[in-house]
């Protein structure tokens, strides 16, 4: 079994538990003198950082949520100054508004440190070619990627999203043995692969590590099936770090965490208590050695569960298992987070439109399909088709605008939608996933 | 001599212009022109009727997304030839048509033709004086 880094990797749970407890007193300390959101929130809770000795005291902590760090924008939670920052990425966020992270030097050592045990993970080493399909850019995936892959001394292919017959031309031509996408995006090149008559035996695709949506274990062994490869799934977000906070390895049995670094806890979204291993519930994360950007018990939404028996590959960090829902309302379509509030806000905005929608997601070919339908009014309406046509443009634009993702927009009668008391029903998710 | 139309907004999705018809019907509107413009999604009905207030509160009230537009109603010669008579004269002015649609039933020796044009007034006085005859909107109404 290869590992990237043995010590960190495979240590027992007391000497882990050593590790984290420094880490974790150290890190309150520093979010307590330099962050004034950190602090206030403590002192309200009247906690000192000299009340976290263990880390059964992480507990006592209060949570940090995705609003905080929209209502800090931007860099309110940073805990440096701001000379300190070489890097900046950004996650969409709702009403436009977007959630700023911050990396030091040393943030994107740990960034590439993590992800190469990640990468090493798939089968990875200085031999490999990695082809790096995720976006570059503002989201961490491109990047993310790219330096874990330069830390294993992989030749990288920074190809980023997009362009599928190129891509498959270049996995072709220049012997690509391991592929970073989102799972869609790995089968969707593999259907295309059939259409221009390549076949498994003119690639060198030994592995791919695909994240940044759900996918289903029936879709990984399509993908494993029809590449031919080994098919891991990688778990990440960028508030925490990006891709490399948990990974699986060849055992594929769940995705083991970065806990040098990454503290997990799974609590109860309603009642917030803390649930014991193997309990289903929201995944919190810890931050213990980031710089820029530390994150105290930050809610991710996501729904996991935690594993700390020991794995076969002799690993013995945490496991979580594949997130299998959300506990708010954001969806994932083609990798990008998209909030219903979003689609809201810019057909309010718009004022031509009732704020009656709906959206209908939909995975067509194995790419994601969003269709939003909004309801036609009054003053919309015109009995020429062009304008009403310019009005289609102009919802479909802003939304692609805001979302970043294309929809397809359809005009729908009045009072189609459906009413329901309470809660609206929003989103139809035709999804399998 | 502006005539009122009815559009509505149609879904592309079967019975809905039999509903937009019977609410018509039940409510004793007759209808003498109509014409469908159509996309993939939506389409819009045009319609001529007697009574275009009634007509549009109706539908209205009945939730469909209606509007009210001046067009204009000629009569032109039922013969060949005849409809290019009165376009070249709007060409002429270099007044543009957005849609044009003819009526349903005959009326006499002349064929009715409902147009829609960017100066309505400029149109009709256009045409009369190149002596096409503009039908009044009672005239049109009681057709």
């Amino acid at each position: 079994m290869q590992y990237w880094n043995q010590t960190y990797e495979c240590m027992s749970r007391e000497e882990m538990t050593r590790v984290q407890t420094d880490r974790l007193i150290n890190t309150v300390k520093r979010v307590y003198h330099n962050v004034p959101f950190y602090r206030e929130k403590m002192q309200k809770a009247g906690i000192e950082p000299s009340d976290i000795r263990s880390l059964e005291d992480l507990q006592k902590l209060p949570f940090t949520y995705k609003q905080d760090l929209r209502d800090t924008y931007p860099y309110g939670l940073f805990a440096v100054p701001l000379s300190e920052i070489v890097r900046i990425h950004a996650s969409s966020g709702t009403t436009g508004r977007q959630t700023v992270v911050g990396y030091t030097r040393r943030d994107l050592d740990t960034w590439a440190e993590v992800m190469a045990r990640t990468l090493t993970c798939a089968g990875g080493d200085k031999n490999s070619f990695i082809q790096i399909a995720y976006g570059y850019g503002l989201f961490t995936g491109g990047l993310g990627v790219h330096y874990g892959a330069e830390r294993i001394g992989a030749s990288v292919i920074p190809i980023s999203g997009g362009n599928t017959k190129r891509q498959l031309q270049i996995m072709k031509d220049f012997g690509t043995t391991i592929l970073a996408c989102t799972p869609s995006y790995a089968l969707y090149m593999a259907e295309e692969m059939e259409e221009l008559g390549i076949s498994r035996s003119d690639l060198k695709l030994k592995a791919g590590v695909f994240g940044a949506e759900p996918w289903s274990n029936g879709m990984r062994k399509q993908i494993e099936e029809r590449l031919g490869i080994m098919a891991i799934d990688i778990y990440g977000l960028s508030e925490v770090i990006g891709p490399g906070v948990a990974s699986e390895c060849p055992y594929q049995c769940g995705m083991h965490i970065a806990e040098d670094h990454f503290i997990p806890e799974i609590i109860n979204p309603e009642t917030k208590e803390v649930l014991p291993p193997g309990s289903v519930g929201e995944l919190v994360f810890t931050t213990i050695t980031k710089e820029g950007l530390p994150l105290i018990r930050y809610r991710t939404r996501d729904l996991s569960s935690l594993n700390y028996e020991k794995c076969e590959c002799g690993r013995t960090e945490v496991r979580m298992s594949k997130v299998t829902g959300r506990t708010d309302d954001m969806l994932i379509i083609r990798g990008v987070n998209v909030f219903p509030s979003q689609i809201e806000s810019v057909l309010l905005e718009l004022g031509e439109t009732a704020p009656h929608y709906l959206l209908i997601i939909d995975r067509v070919g194995n790419l994601d399909t969003l269709e939003v339908w909004v309801e036609m009014t009054q003053n919309m309406f015109s009995d020429e088709v062009k304008c009403i046509e310019d009005i289609e443009r102009k919802i479909r634009k802003e939304l692609e605008g805001t979302l970043g993702i294309s929809a397809k927009v359809k005009l729908v009668e009045p009072k189609t939608i459906e009413r329901s008391e309470g809660k609206a029903k929003r989103v139809i998710d035709k999804r399998n996933i | 001599m502006l005539v009122k139309q009815i559009s509505v907004f149609l879904e592309n999705k079967s019975g809905r212009l039999a509903e937009v018809t019977r609410v018509l019907g039940d409510n004793n509107i007759d209808i003498s022109a109509l014409s469908i413009a159509d996309t993939t999604d939506f389409g819009i009905l045009r319609l001529i009727v007697n009574q275009p207030e009634k007509a549009e509160e109706i539908l209205k009230n009945n939730d469909f997304t209606v509007s009210c537009t001046s067009v204009i109603a000629i009569a032109v010669p039922d013969r060949p030839g005849g409809l290019a008579g009165a376009l070249d004269v709007l060409d002429r002015e270099s007044i543009g048509i957005e849609y044009m649609y003819a009526f349903v039933g005959k009326h006499s020796q002349e064929a009715l033709v409902i147009l829609r044009v960017e100066n309505p007034d400029k149109a009709i006085a256009a045409l009369q004086n190149s002596r096409i005859r503009v039908l009044s909107s009672e005239e049109v109404y009681d057709l």
